[in-house]
């Protein structure tokens, strides 16, 4: 997808979110589903770019990465499925009838620093 | 050594985008307004299949249209010759629509139609199939397009886009000899990515296959017509 482009969103949503903090952002923290479109490595690599002169330059990202699961009416319970592809049920085969996680794609938290610490 | 402090966020990336969506569907609801938004590949056909909808339809509704590309009015342009307005949402860089643009035109384009008078809003996405997915827009259905010299393949290399759409339209049925289409392998790919999704085979060249298209349309502008006081 355009991880670019979400990068700079986390940005733009936390510089307004932290605007009545003081310090620096040392770590922040997403949750990325595996059926969100969002590829964690793209997201990573575009982080540096996004941070670039703003306040979150220098901070690392630690992505929570969940996996997709699928509630299978057959087996009447969760199934965690591999991928983004198929939502069928691993021990059965039926297709899942709702999908029960992967499509998070959450900003969780950020660590900050006091000026000067950091 | 003084710990750093935590803050916690639980903030939904695409928040901003989701609520004005859920604003502009509100809105829509409230005015009586059905609004479909139409995703393909580019060149699938999108806009010949809209001018041809258009064309059948706007003797009983009333429609506008909204249309996204990254660069040109091409598109609009068309759309315009059928008499009904069409707006031209220029994105410049950014791949897919999201609810800021549709909600931006519609103030725009004020002064051009009175989207609130409206049966019918088209919106004609970018043509992007990976993007568009992620982005709700308001609308009440959404028509993921694909056509016969695509590959029967296309649902399964974009299952998150077909998953998220509601009825499936195939376009260019006239060359399905031609490209030597097998319709039983795409319906069986539409069917694994999403068992049951409505699927319409169509020309909108030759007209093939499309009153059943225009019925189910027709049907769903009437029903929201109902509902609205």
């Amino acid at each position: 997808m355009h991880e670019l482009s979400i990068a700079m969103r986390v940005v733009e949503t936390l510089t307004e979110d932290l605007a009545g903090e003081s310090g620096s952002v040392t770590v922040v923290r997403l949750r990325v589903g595996a059926l969100s479109g969002v590829v964690p490595d793209a997201l990573r690599f575009a982080w540096d770019v996004a941070c670039r002169e703003t306040r979150m330059e220098g901070s690392s990202l630690d992505i929570d990465e969940v996996a997709a699961r699928i509630w299978c009416d057959s087996c009447e319970r969760e199934q965690t499925v591999p991928g983004a592809f198929r939502m069928l049920c691993p021990i059965c085969g039926e297709p899942g009838s709702r999908v029960v996680a992967g499509r998070e794609l959450e900003i969780l938290s950020v660590e900050m620093a006091t000026d000067g610490q950091a | 050594m003084v710990k750093p402090r935590l803050i916690e966020v639980r903030k939904d990336i695409l928040k901003h985008n989701d609520d004005l969506a859920q604003e502009l569907r509100a809105r829509f609801r409230a005015a009586g307004v059905y609004v479909a938004n139409f995703v393909s590949s580019p060149g699938t056909g999108k806009t010949e299949l809209l001018i041809q909808t258009i064309k059948r339809l706007s003797e009983r509704f009333s429609i506008g249209t909204l249309v996204g590309d990254v660069e040109t009015e091409n598109d609009a342009i068309r759309l315009r010759e059928t008499g009904v307005p069409a707006y031209q949402i220029q994105t410049h860089h950014l791949c897919h629509l999201e609810s800021a643009h549709i909600d931006k035109a519609l103030g725009e384009a004020g002064e051009y139609f009175d989207v609130d008078s409206l049966d019918l809003l088209i919106i004609e996405n970018v043509g992007n199939l990976v993007c568009t997915a992620a982005y709700d827009l308001g609308e009440d259905l959404q028509v993921v397009m694909v056509s016969t010299t695509e590959g029967e393949d296309k649902p399964l290399k974009y299952p998150n886009i077909f998953d998220r759409s509601d009825v499936c339209i195939i376009s260019k049925m006239d060359l399905a000899e031609v490209v030597d289409f097998d319709q039983e392998q795409m319906r069986r790919s539409i069917d694994a990515i999403k068992p049951g999704m409505p699927v319409f085979e169509l020309s909108a060249m030759t007209g093939l296959g499309m009153d059943a298209w225009i019925d189910d349309m027709s049907a769903r502008i009437e029903a929201k017509k109902g509902l609205h006081v």
